[in-house]
């Protein structure tokens, strides 16, 4: 039991910091403990939530990517336009197109990374912008209205109406979030390639002495945090209805903070599927909950940054665990 | 009854070569191992014994090879994950874990390399990391973090992560440097055994008497060039180390007496609960003060507390006669004391940075120049200094510290502590992977400032090296200091009964 804790200790932490903002929320704020607030939450999550998990995959690799939304634009641009291109398409042709449209450009990431030796934060702040100007320049800056109709139809798994006839859904991209989510669950902890991820992650010296192939884990790590994009490209525009070029810029950040509060080690190595889950939500619920109680939305940028503060000062505590391991020896 | 084969190898090189830009690490060097021989690798520091083993293991590629063989099979290229089906196994210098991975996933690790994807069954896999830790007779939990487990329980799981698959031939690099002697023992025992069962064991240690103990036949390697391989039968260790480092190394008892020099530093009935007990003793100026016993004695625990990394329950501290209460290691530093900890490889070095800003890191603020920057040209004098004092091999001072053999890397550690110019220097096992030549180094420079009127307290766990280098001897066991030796009084062996009696 002790030992799950520590080896949970952030998400352990971040799960109790939740649970008191939850009930300090309902109490103070009579909407947030309410089923069609609950569902909103939850429709409004699921993009950054797969975007989370996929950027968990290169984090745990001891990468990082700072062009994923960007790329999801450009993805939700070119599959637009070659979907309406072929005539339409359909569901199984949006998730294929937009999926290896995401996955090339995640190996183009991999490629630019492994192939030259450049650090994936410079890579991904180049290809960040080099995507946003191709995207900019090519659609002049215009939205995409005429979608297919499947693209933009609402599609509810879940759907309620209470006494006051206000109306709960949960719409299709929960749906395909639990899909990502679980699918990244099966591929980091219960495959042999994802522990490959986080070795690789974790020492890479140490991976590439015992024969692990760093130019694949490159691959799998950006290929999947492509695929994670596409697919939340894809499902952005079932939401909003349309295409606009510059809807998702500057996501990245949201996302990048919510995965490093769940106890993502920048640097590698570590960061759980849970964690991660633990770290967007506690950004949604902040956001909402100061939304209720009508604070400024600047304020929200203030918490989020003190929290990422502590939660990082608190959970670097490498040095302190040094010594205290040393305590059994002489 | 049948006669076996008269020798079979387990592995054969001839003229291998291997160069890092400038360095000629390996050139042309013919090794061979016999199958089921215990073979003891032996040179200096950076002579090439790690590069060695990663040509063999396909790490590095061979710049040229007449013959790599192994179990009597021409090798033209090959990379890690086959040398590990033929049955190659290693123990890496620098163990080559992964500090957030489990204990268990960490020994069972090389199972899941590979690209076909596979499901992980972690409870097959504590299962079997189980076992091997049975077989080493050692208890570590197996769920915990690497990072948790202190340097000693490390190197168990390196080692056991190489007996996991039944390898034929194993590796090992260094595996006592931060082992106690129990552990060592039981090593050592394990050894003899795989041998016995036909594994062929490639031992590396700068102790050389477990080299001479363990090994059958020693090859010897300087600069990178076979010297010559030898039978331990008759050899002693002297001419060992005269065989690495080409000269004739002098060991003797130095101690001194100091009757008028001040005392620096004093300690009374200073306790820890659970860790050391009325602990008093007094270090003078110029004095080299030995403090030895066995593992779990609290040698350790008494330095952390000496540089405030922990707090005494009981007792007092004075530091040139005032009362002294550190607060933390870095108020300790500036009241004058240092401290060479025991696994500096984890915590002293920044690995990506040169070898010269490691080298000055602790003593920036002593290399500025009248514009308030740092003085490039008393920093290269400084760095010179001090990598010719100490003989560290590198290319470039401005090469990554990475770039070192493991051996060259605490040297860089150890500089960067004495650049410092402390009055109170603790050193705990200050020569763990050092080679012979460069102990006589360090312990030279160790006299030197000494001599400058330097107080010093050395913690080791080898008598030889107490009894060469301190001026008075401190035995401590379960917490208490026991007795008070002169080594001019007592010998090696003495002591050592004494010791693990
Ligand atoms: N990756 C590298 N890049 C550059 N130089 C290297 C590299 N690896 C090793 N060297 C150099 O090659 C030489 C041999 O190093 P090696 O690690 O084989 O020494 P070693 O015999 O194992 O020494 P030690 O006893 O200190 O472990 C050293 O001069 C070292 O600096
Ligand atoms: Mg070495």
């Amino acid at each position: 039991m002790r030992d799950t804790l520590r080896s949970y200790t952030i998400e352990t932490r971040l799960a109790v910091v939740l649970a008191v903002l939850c009930v300090v929320l309902s109490i103070s704020a009579p909407q947030f403990a309410t089923l069609p607030n609950a569902t909103s939450l939850l429709n409004n999550s699921a993009v950054n939530l797969i975007w989370a998990v996929g950027l968990l995959v290169v984090l745990v690799a001891g990468g990082i990517d700072i062009s994923f939304a960007v790329a999801s634009s450009v993805v939700q641009y070119v599959a637009a336009k070659m979907l309406i291109g072929i005539g339409g398409g359909n569901w199984l042709l949006g998730f294929l197109f937009c999926g290896s449209l995401g996955i090339l450009l995640g190996l183009l990431n991999a490629w630019l990374i492994h192939g030259f030796r450049i650090i994936s934060i410079v890579v991904t702040i180049a290809t960040f912008n080099a995507f946003f100007g191709l995207l900019m320049f090519f659609s002049g800056g215009r939205n995409i209205y005429n979608l297919p109709d499947w693209w933009t139809a609402r599609i509810f798994i879940f759907e309620h109406e209470n006494a006051q006839g206000i109306w709960s859904e949960l719409t299709l991209s929960v749906a395909v979030m639990v899909g990502c989510v679980v699918a990244t669950w099966v591929l980091i902890r219960r495959t042999n390639i994802g522990r490959q991820l986080y070795a690789f992650g974790d020492n890479p010296e140490g991976a590439r002495r015992a024969g692990v192939n760093i130019a694949v884990m490159q691959g799998v790590a950006f290929g999947w945090m492509g695929l994670m994009a596409g697919i939340a490209g894809l499902m952005q525009v079932n939401i909003v209805k349309e295409v606009v070029p510059n809807a998702l810029y500057g996501r990245e950040l949201d996302v990048l903070a919510a995965v490093v509060l769940g106890g993502a080690r920048l640097g590698g190595g570590k960061g759980t599927i849970l964690g991660c889950i633990l770290g967007v939500m506690f950004v949604a619920i902040t956001q909402n909950g100061l939304n209720l109680l009508g604070v400024s939305p600047f304020a929200f940028q203030m918490i989020i940054g003190a929290a990422i503060l502590v939660a990082i000062s608190t959970s670097n505590i490498d040095l302190s665990q040094f010594f205290r391991s040393k305590e059994a020896r002489s | 009854m049948t006669t076996a084969p008269a020798e079979r190898f387990a592995l054969r090189l001839h003229k291998v070569s291997k160069a890092f830009g400038g360095v000629q690490a390996l050139n042309e060097v013919d090794f061979e191992v016999r199958a089921g021989e215990v073979h003891c690798l032996a040179g200096e520091n950076g002579c090439g014994k790690s590069t060695l083993i990663k040509t063999v293991t396909g790490v590095h590629q061979p710049e040229s090879a007449e013959l790599i063989e192994l179990f009597g099979e021409k090798i033209e290229r090959i990379n890690p994950v086959q040398a590990r089906e033929k049955g190659v196994s290693v123990i890496w210098q620098d163990l080559a874990l992964f500090p957030h991975m489990s204990v268990a996933e960490n020994i069972a690790f090389d199972d899941l390399v590979g690209l076909r994807p596979r499901s992980v069954r972690y409870r097959e896999m504590i299962t079997r990391a189980g076992e091997v830790l049975d077989r080493l007779g050692v208890r570590i939990a197996l769920s915990a973090p690497l990072n948790d487990l202190p340097i000693a329980q490390r190197q168990v799981v390196a080692i056991a992560r190489a007996l996991m698959n039944d390898a034929k031939l194993i590796f090992m690099d260094e595996p006592t440097a931060s082992l106690t002697q129990s552990e060592t023992d039981r090593l050592l025992d394990i050894v003899r055994k795989l041998s016995a069962d036909g594994v062929a064991i490639v031992f590396v240690s700068h102790r050389l008497a477990e080299v001479l103990e363990i090994a059958e036949r020693v090859t010897v390697v300087r600069d990178g060039n076979l010297v010559g391989v030898y039978p331990t039968d008759g050899m002693t260790q002297a001419r060992l180390g005269e065989l690495m480092t080409g000269h004739h190394i002098e060991n003797d008892v130095a101690a001194r007496d100091l009757p008028d020099a001040p005392v620096v530093f004093e300690t009374r009935g200073l306790s820890r609960h659970g860790e050391f007990e009325d602990v008093s003793l007094t270090i003078k100026a110029g004095e080299v003060l030995g403090l030895t016993g066995l593992i779990g004695a609290g040698r350790t625990e008494l330095a952390h507390v000496m540089m405030g990394m922990r707090k005494a329950d009981a007792g007092t501290m004075l530091l040139n006669g005032a009362d002294y209460h550190p607060g933390s290691i870095r108020h300790a530093i500036r009241k004058g004391l240092a401290y060479v900890s025991e696994d500096r490889l984890a915590l002293g070095l920044l690995q990506k940075q040169s070898i010269e800003d490691n080298t000055v890191i602790s003593v920036l603020g002593k290399l500025t120049a009248a514009t308030g920057l740092i003085s490039d040209t008393r920093k290269a004098e400084l760095v010179r200094h001090w990598i010719r004092e100490l003989g560290v091999k590198i290319g470039q001072p401005s090469d990554a510290i990475s770039t070192l053999s493991g051996g060259n890397q605490q040297k860089v550690v150890l500089a960067k502590w004495l650049a410092t110019k402390p009055r109170l220097l603790i050193l705990d096992s200050p020569t763990v992977g050092v080679d012979v030549g460069a102990r006589a180094g360090i312990f030279r420079i160790v006299r030197e400032l000494a001599e400058e009127g330097l107080a010093i307290l050395l913690i080791s766990d080898e008598v030889t090296e107490v009894m060469h280098n301190s001026d008075r001897i401190l035995h401590m066991a379960d917490g208490r200091i026991v007795q008070n030796y002169d080594p001019r009084t007592i010998s090696v062996p003495q002591l050592e009964e004494r010791i693990y009696a």
